[in-house]
């Protein structure tokens, strides 16, 4: 309790417009109270020692302020019942301020604390359903309401297993290829590797069956990751691009067909992009096509929502791009090669996880 | 049925589309990426569109557009023909009708 009073702040400067600086102020106290058994739910427990502590500074403090000393104000007084008066008049009214300030300031209290518990509650129930909290969503603009469709709330959930097997499947990788290892098992690790981006594309599969939107817009991944999207998932020609430069040694051959392999890749990406674009043009004209005014368009609602209905045929085909491009790096690199580039491949994404978490952070500092 | 048959034979590369349909455009995009011209016959705008629809789907395709007929031959769908070119294997199946 005694802590306080170096947390204590000027009565001046108790003010409704400062309510964030204050509640920092008195999170001690809050945290100290609840140390002592008392909880949020019982606010006499917590405010009533410290209000009248606020008060009794107030009172001593205002009645301190550019007046005289309690000794030279006997002395002086009793010679000038006016001065007297005055300074009664002051006093009652500074108190009468600082009530009021007190007052206002516990409002504030209440109602933070208020909102603390229905926030808490409401994490709560959506963590119970199976929303994955803080895996890349800015916790500051959390939709909690936009996320009770079941099929999106079981992906998200499954995503954040997802990244944790992918993390500890890389941690393997990297132990296994620092050390001796036969190439069967070595084999096995890199087609668990391959599995699990397979199994991946089904999840996404599934999700943007419920929801092409959420799939499309990349809320699932961090921000770093969702910088690169390109049609609800990695480029695949990226992948190429990253898992190169880790390949010391190759073959004649496999130059060439990983050349091959790269430029078939980019004419494939560039023609269902293409097809992207068409879809974003005739979706387009479909919504501002009729007269302005007509509120009623149910027609091309049906139409457009058609439109919409094949973006999840594009999801699905950039998904299949990007599964085929695995497929034939990995039949074109021996199985130590696959195992590395697997293994850059993986850091890579973890890496832009990093990224992401370090900029979210450093956005959050204090200025 | 005869219909398709032969529509599918009247050229090297045959894409039954719809005109509403993006994926088929994409398909189309890519041939023409590799030298090729094919023929794009959109079944919406045929009077027969739903026999033809019913004859591809006999024939072995999930969805009747996009199909692909290559030499007179059905090589498959969007998947089919992304799959067919990364492993390089479309490039050769095209080469006889380059432009």
């Amino acid at each position: 309790m005694n802590s306080t009073s170096t947390h204590f702040v000027p009565p001046s400067r108790v003010g409704i417009y400062e309510p964030l600086h204050q509640f920092g102020m008195w999170g001690e106290t809050f945290k100290s109270n609840i140390g002592n058994g008392g909880s949020v739910n019982t606010p006499n427990h917590i405010l009533i020692p410290n209000i009248q502590k606020l008060d009794n500074n107030n009172l001593s403090e205002d009645t301190s302020h550019g007046t005289p000393h309690m000794f030279d104000q006997e002395a002086s007084t009793s010679r000038h019942p006016d001065k007297i008066q005055r300074r009664l008049a002051q006093n009652r009214e500074a108190a009468r301020k600082s009530r009021l300030r007190k007052k206002a300031y516990v409002q504030q209290l209440e109602t933070s604390r208020l909102k603390l518990i229905q926030l808490e509650q409401e994490l709560d129930r959506a963590r119970q359903q199976g929303f994955y909290v803080g895996n890349g969503i800015d916790t500051s603009s959390l939709g909690l309401s936009e996320t009770m469709n079941p099929g999106i709330a079981a992906f998200e959930m499954k995503y954040g297993h997802w990244i944790e097997e992918q993390n500890r499947q890389i941690c393997e990788l990297r132990t296994v290829l620092h050390g001796h290892v036969t190439d069967v098992e070595l084999r096995s690790l890199v087609e668990n590797t391959m599995k699990h981006y397979f199994e991946l594309f089904r999840m996404k599969s599934a999700a943007a069956k419920a929801d092409v939107f959420f799939v499309m817009s990349g809320m699932w991944r961090t921000s770093a990751e969702r910088f690169f999207l390109w049609i609800g998932g990695f480029r695949p020609s990226d992948l190429l691009k990253v898992l190169l430069p880790h390949f010391d040694v190759m073959t004649d051959q496999q130059v060439l067909d990983v050349c091959n392999l790269r430029q078939s890749c980019q004419q494939a990406e560039d023609a269902l992009y293409q097809g992207m674009e068409k879809l974003q043009h005739t979706l387009a004209e479909c919504v501002a096509r009729g007269g302005l005014g007509e509120g009623n368009y149910i027609p091309q609602v049906n139409s457009a929502m058609e439109r919409l209905e094949a973006l999840v045929s594009f999801v699905n085909q950039a998904d299949h791009l990007r599964h085929e491009t695995l497929q034939q790096m990995h039949r074109i690199l021996t199985t130590r090669q696959a195992a590395r580039g697997l293994l850059a491949l993986g850091e890579y994404f973890q890496r832009l996880r990093a990224l992401s978490s370090s900029w979210a952070t450093r956005h959050r500092e204090p200025t | 049925m005869d219909k398709v048959l032969r529509m599918s034979s009247e050229k090297g590369v045959v894409i039954f589309s719809k005109s509403s349909c993006c994926l088929s455009y994409a398909v189309q995009v890519l041939f023409q990426d590799l030298g090729v011209s094919p023929k794009i016959h959109e079944i919406d705008k045929d009077p027969e569109c739903r026999e033809i629809e019913k004859a591809l789907m006999r024939l072995g395709c999930s969805k009747p557009v996009p199909a692909v007929f290559i030499g007179g031959k059905l090589v498959g769908s969007t998947n089919e023909i992304m799959s067919m070119h990364l492993s390089s294997s479309l490039v050769p199946l095209v080469k006889p009708y380059l432009c």
